[in-house]
C-alpha cells in the first residue's frame, strides 16, 4: 500500500497533476448555477462521443468515391454492431447540434456573453459554424444518391457568393463534376479539418472559462458594469464559491452520460438512416434531402420570392453570422436578467418558432410535387359523359395532379380543386389554365383546343 | 563601454527572434504550399472537355426526350460510378437534338421530364421547365442551361460539361 502510494506520490511530483491540472479542475464556481448550466458540457459529450463513434466508423469505411457506397452497406448490415455505431454517430450529430442550440438559447436569455465574456460568446458562434458543418459534411460521407445530390445542392449554395462562387462550387466537389476526388476531400474535411478546428476552439472556449469564470445566475436590477465586474466577481467567489470539482460537476457528468445513454437507445431502437440509392450522378430519380437541422434552412428557399433568393442565399447568412459575431460587442453591459429583458424572450420565441415551422414545412414539404399520386379514377366517380372522363384523364396525365389535390389524392401544392367548379367560372378556368401563374405554368401551348375544353369542362363540373 | 556592450547584445537578441521568427515562418511556408497545392487541386488541374457517344439515331424518336448517361471527360481510375453524368436529349427533327442539363438552376436537384405533361419537374422545390427549358414555374432564376449535341456518322454525341453553377446575380 505504501509502495502504491510512494509510486503515486512520485507520478504526481513528476508530472505535476497536483500542481497544475487540480487547481483547473477546482476552480471556483457560483454556488447557485445549477441545472441550467449543464448544456455547454452537454454539447462536449456530444462531440467527445462524435470523436469516439466516428474512430470506429473509420475503422470500416472506405473514403473513396467508388467504394464507400459498399463499405457503408458493410457496416451498415454486416459488420458487428456495425448498425448501431453508425446509428450512435447519427444520433450524436443530432444531440450535438441540440445540446448547442439549447446552450445558445441559456447563454443568451440570460445574457452572459456581456462583459468579460464576449470571447467566450464569438468563439461559441464559431463552434457552432463548424458544428453545422460537420453535421453537413458527415451526410456527405454517407455517400448514397442522397449524399452526391447534397453535394451539389451545396455547390449551387456557395455559387451566390459573388465573383468567386463558381471557383468555391468547384472547389467544394472537386472539380467540374463529381468525380473520385469529391469524397476524399469530405472525408478531409470531415475528419481532419473540421474536427482539428473544433479541438482548437472548444480549448480556447473552456480556457475563458478559466480566465473570465462562468457567468453567475442573473438577477434583475444586478448590473454588469465593466468597471467594477472582476472585482465583484472575484468578491463573490472568495465569499461563497463552490469547487467546479466535485461540486458542480457532478451535474455536468450526469446530464452528460443521460444524453449519451439516450442517444445509445435511440441508436439502437430506431438505427441509422437507411441508404438510398447508390452515388451515381446519373441516377435522377431521387430527392435529395437534408438532415433536419439544415432542413428548415431548405425550406426557406422554397418559400422565398425568387426574385430576391439568388442574394438571400449569401447575404443572409453573412448578415445572421455577423449579427451574432456583433451582439456581445455591441451589448456588453448592463442588466441580464430575461425579465428585464423581455426582447431576448421575444427573439428566442420567434426564432424557434420559425426554425420549428420551416421543419415542419420542410417535412410536409407542399412545394413539391407528387410525382406518384394515387390514381385519380380510384378517388371518385368516373364520369360516363365522354367529354368530363376526357379531362378527368387529362387532368392526371398532363401532371396537374402532381400539384392539385382532388378527392384525397394528388399534391398540395396549388390549391385543391374538388369544389373548383363553384367558385369559378368556365372562363376564369380556361384563362388561368391557358397562363398559369408565378407558381403554375401556362398549359396554353401544350393542350389542343379540345384537350383544353375538356379539362374546362370537368374542373366547371366540380361542384 | 558597458553600456554599448549592452545595446549590442540587444541588438543580438533582437536579430536572434528576427531570425527564428522568420525561419519559423518560411519552414511553414515550405511546408504549407504543397498542403495548399492539395487543397486547390481541382482548381489548377485542366480536365478538358470531350465528345461522347449517347446512341445512334435510331435511339431518339423525333419528338421525345430521353435520359442519356455517359462518362466524364478523363475520370480518375477510383471514381467508379461517380464519374457518370446524365442528360436530358430532346430530339426536334431529323438532325436537331437539344441538351439539356439535369441540374435544376436553382440549386442543382435533378429535373425529371414528365413525358405526358410536357415539362421538367424538380423534386426539392418545385422548379417547372417547358420542353424548351425555359421556367415555367417556381423558383429556378435560369432556362435549364443547354450542352452541345453533334450527329457523326450516325452517332449521337454528346459534349461534356462542368456541372452548371448559378450565379449570385441570376
Amino acid at each position: 500500500m505504501s509502495k502504491l502510494k510512494k509510486i503515486g506520490h512520485w507520478l504526481d511530483d513528476r508530472t505535476g497533476f497536483s500542481d497544475t491540472i487540480l487547481p483547473l479542475l477546482k476552480h471556483p464556481v457560483p454556488p447557485d448555477a445549477k441545472w441550467s448550466y449543464v448544456f455547454g458540457s452537454a454539447t462536449l459529450f456530444c462531440f467527445l462521443l462524435q470523436v469516439l463513434t466516428g474512430i470506429g466508423l473509420a475503422l470500416l469505411y472506405q473514403p473513396s468515391s467508388e467504394t464507400a457506397y459498399q463499405s457503408l452497406q458493410f457496416i451498415t448490415h454486416k459488420a458487428v454492431m456495425g448498425n448501431v455505431l453508425r446509428g450512435i454517430h447519427y444520433f450524436g450529430a443530432s444531440g450535438m447540434i441540440l445540446m448547442a442550440g439549447v446552450h445558445m438559447v441559456r447563454v443568451y436569455l440570460t445574457a452572459s456573453y456581456k462583459y468579460p465574456r464576449e470571447m467566450s460568446w464569438i468563439s461559441g458562434v464559431f463552434l457552432l459554424l463548424f458544428t453545422i458543418t460537420m453535421g453537413f459534411t458527415g451526410q456527405l460521407l454517407r455517400w448514397d444518391s442522397n449524399g452526391v445530390w447534397s453535394s451539389i445542392v451545396a455547390a449551387e449554395q456557395l455559387g451566390r457568393v459573388p465573383f468567386i462562387g463558381t471557383t468555391l462550387a468547384r472547389l467544394l466537389i472537386g472539380g467540374d463534376t463529381l468525380g473520385a476526388q469529391s469524397l476524399s476531400r469530405f472525408f478531409a474535411y470531415h475528419v481532419f479539418i473540421f474536427p482539428g478546428l473544433i479541438f482548437l476552439f472548444v480549448g480556447f472556449h473552456l480556457q475563458q472559462v478559466i480566465r473570465n469564470g462562468i457567468s453567475e445566475p442573473p438577477k434583475p436590477g444586478r448590473l454588469v458594469d465593466p468597471k467594477t465586474y472582476r472585482q465583484w466577481y472575484s468578491n463573490m467567489l472568495e465569499k461563497v464559491g463552490r469547487p467546479f470539482w466535485p461540486d458542480a460537476a457532478w451535474r455536468d457528468a450526469l446530464f452528460g452520460s443521460l444524453v449519451i445513454l439516450v442517444i445509445v437507445a435511440l441508436a439502437v431502437i430506431f438505427g441509422p438512416p437507411e441508404l438510398t440509392k447508390p452515388p451515381d450522378p446519373s441516377i435522377i430519380y431521387t430527392t435529395p434531402t437534408p438532415d433536419w437541422y439544415l432542413l428548415s434552412i431548405f425550406a426557406l428557399f422554397a418559400l422565398m420570392p425568387p426574385s430576391i433568393e439568388s442574394y438571400v442565399i449569401f447575404i443572409g447568412p453573412v448578415l445572421a453570422i455577423g449579427a451574432l459575431i456583433a451582439l456581445p460587442l455591441l451589448s456588453n453591459k448592463g442588466e441580464r436578467s430575461p425579465r428585464r429583458r423581455p426582447w431576448s424572450v421575444v427573439v428566442v420565441i420567434c426564432v424557434v418558432v420559425f426554425m420549428i415551422s420551416l421543419l415542419i414545412a420542410g417535412f410536409q414539404a407542399p412545394w413539391s410535387p407528387e410525382f406518384k399520386p394515387r390514381p385519380l379514377a380510384a378517388a371518385m366517380q368516373v364520369p360516363e359523359q365522354p367529354v368530363l372522363k376526357k379531362g378527368m384523364v387529362l387532368f392526371s396525365d398532363k401532371g396537374c395532379l402532381y400539384c392539385h389535390r382532388m378527392h384525397g389524392v394528388g399534391g398540395i401544392k396549388g390549391p385543391d380543386l374538388s369544389t373548383i367548379g363553384r367558385n369559378w367560372t368556365a372562363e376564369q378556368l380556361r384563362i388561368q389554365i391557358v397562363n398559369g401563374s408565378e407558381g403554375m405554368p401556362a398549359y396554353g401551348g401544350m393542350l389542343t383546343n379540345d384537350e383544353l375544353h375538356a379539362l374546362v369542362v370537368f374542373l366547371d363540373a366540380r361542384q | 563601454m558597458k553600456q554599448r556592450e549592452t545595446g549590442t547584445e540587444e541588438d543580438r537578441r533582437r536579430f536572434l527572434m528576427k531570425l527564428s521568427l522568420g525561419l519559423g515562418g518560411l519552414a511553414a511556408a515550405a511546408a504549407g504550399i504543397p498542403v495548399l497545392g492539395a487543397l486547390l487541386a481541382p482548381l489548377l488541374e485542366k480536365t478538358g472537355q470531350t465528345w461522347r457517344t449517347v446512341g445512334t439515331l435510331r435511339d431518339f424518336e423525333i419528338g421525345t426526350t430521353s435520359l442519356i448517361k455517359y462518362e466524364n471527360p478523363n475520370p480518375q481510375a477510383w471514381a467508379g460510378v461517380t464519374a457518370h453524368s446524365a442528360a436530358w436529349l430532346r430530339r426536334d427533327s431529323e438532325k436537331e437534338f437539344l441538351a439539356f442539363s439535369v441540374n435544376c438552376t436553382h440549386l442543382g436537384c435533378p429535373v425529371r421530364w414528365e413525358q405526358k405533361a410536357d415539362l421538367f419537374m424538380c423534386p426539392c422545390h418545385g422548379g417547372v421547365y417547358y420542353r424548351d427549358g425555359t421556367v415555367a414555374a417556381g423558383p429556378p432564376p435560369n432556362s435549364l442551361p443547354q450542352y452541345a449535341v453533334r450527329v457523326k456518322s450516325g452517332q449521337v454525341q454528346i459534349r461534356t460539361a462542368p456541372i452548371p453553377i448559378t450565379n449570385i446575380t441570376a
